[in-house]
């Protein structure tokens, strides 16, 4: 099962499709309002992006070449609609609080992006593993955008007040402009982490490196 | 009728406007505003397909979707539709306006992943409006979606000499502008 946990890690922290491939910018932005939106977002795209995963990877020898998107296209439309309507069924509240953004999880570039990439071309265990490390590693990078959110505008975590009574929040932060704030200052943070990284003279080549003097 | 009509267009081009408030078609809004012009050859094309999309998107819920009771379809048909519908218009404009597939011809292809057009047919749906209203309400959407892109893109233009801290240099300085210019449109929400 090694590999399995490689799938899990390449998609969790190496290739995080929210922080580090910067995929499906649209729901990242739309659906952070909160920790618990976030959350059922992020789930039922996981969902979606498992099952597809492996469907596509079962038929990957069935499937020509030439018209591999539209049937990817198809599959992954199939699973949409059959999550839409089992949120529709069991969590209404979080259906309602998502509205259109649960259907367009169809053109969710992840979702195709991981058909293109790794499905179609491996078998299904890993690709299974594949989409379920990249459906929790987009529900997580998601979760922590919205839960900053949640924090700063409305002082509370998953509606639970954290911050003191005296505390109000800046709803700027939970309206449409404060997920564009939100996400630069994380890329930022991203970019300089990256940045002093370089700056500190370590080129990663720790087999070259005479220590660090600096 | 007509007022109904222009409260729709006002609705959804400023006040609700597709991109700073709704979030859809991101990906082309941030990835093509380096330049005026590439812009407002986005803007056109979109302007162009989400039009079609939107009123051919109708007459397809409205005559085969409703009569045949299958209406759970909807999001796969409109994303094959749409699909189809970009790679005819495509195949037709190469043909027939050899002129507007120059000037359209990158950006045609890039539109049908674009997030935008989707979420038009599926919001018209949803309000249950009709196919003039339709129309309407995807020009008016995608109106908004190009005025969006070339406002971006010339402010994009004068920041490109600016001593920007290094960190916040490529994506962050544009999702800084694009908030601000979300602030700004929400002074439109008094229209309604």
């Amino acid at each position: 099962m090694n590999f399995a946990g490689e799938r899990l890690y390449n998609g969790i922290i190496k290739e995080n499709p929210t922080f580090v491939l910067m995929l499906g910018m649209c729901p990242t932005m739309a659906v952070t309002t909160s920790g618990i939106n976030a959350i059922g977002m992020g789930l039922s795209t996981t969902a979606v992006l498992v099952l597809s995963n492996l469907v596509i990877s079962l038929l990957r020898k069935v499937i020509p070449d030439k018209v591999r998107i539209p049937a990817f296209i198809v599959i992954i439309a199939s699973f949409v609609t059959i999550v839409q309507m089992l949120m529709q069924a069991y969590v209404p509240d979080i259906y309602a609080a998502l509205g259109i953004y649960i259907p367009l999880i169809v053109v969710n570039c992840i979702i195709l992006g991981r058909a293109e990439a790794w499905a179609y071309s491996n078998g299904p265990l890993s690709s299974f593993f594949d989409g379920l490390g990249m459906g929790l590693g987009f529900t997580a990078g998601i979760t922590c955008i919205g839960l900053v959110r949640e924090l700063i505008g409305a002082g509370e975590l998953f509606s639970h007040r954290v911050m003191p009574a005296a505390y109000e929040g800046a709803a700027i932060f939970v309206m449409a402009p404060g997920a564009f704030f939100v996400l630069a200052f994380l890329v930022a943070l991203m970019n300089k982490l990256k940045v002093s990284k370089k700056n500190s003279g370590c080129g990663m080549d720790c087999a070259e490196c005479g220590g660090c003097d600096k | 009728m007509i007022s109904k009509l222009i409260g729709i267009m006002l609705l959804s081009s400023l006040i609700n406007n597709v991109v700073l408030s709704q979030f859809l078609g991101l990906c082309p809004f941030l990835g093509v505003s380096k330049k005026i012009k590439t812009a407002s050859g986005m803007g056109g094309a979109v302007i162009f397909v989400i039009t079609l999309a939107s009123a051919v998107a109708s007459l397809i819920y409205k005559f085969v979707l409703v009569p045949f009771n299958i209406t759970y379809l909807q999001t796969i048909v409109f994303i094959l539709v749409i699909a189809a519908l970009v790679q005819f218009v495509e195949m037709f404009l190469k043909k027939a306006v050899p002129s507007l597939y120059q000037a359209l011809g990158v950006y045609l292809p890039l539109i049908t992943t674009n997030c935008a057009v989707l979420g038009v047919a599926l919001t018209n749906v949803q309000k249950d409006f009709g196919f003039v209203e339709s129309v309407c309400n995807g020009f008016a959407t995608a109106a908004g979606f190009a005025f969006a892109i070339v406002i971006l893109a010339g402010l994009r233009e004068r920041m490109e000499y600016n001593d920007i801290p290094e960190s916040f240099r490529g994506m962050p300085i544009v999702l800084l502008t694009g908030g601000l210019m979300a602030i700004a449109f929400c002074g439109f929400g008094v229209l309604k």
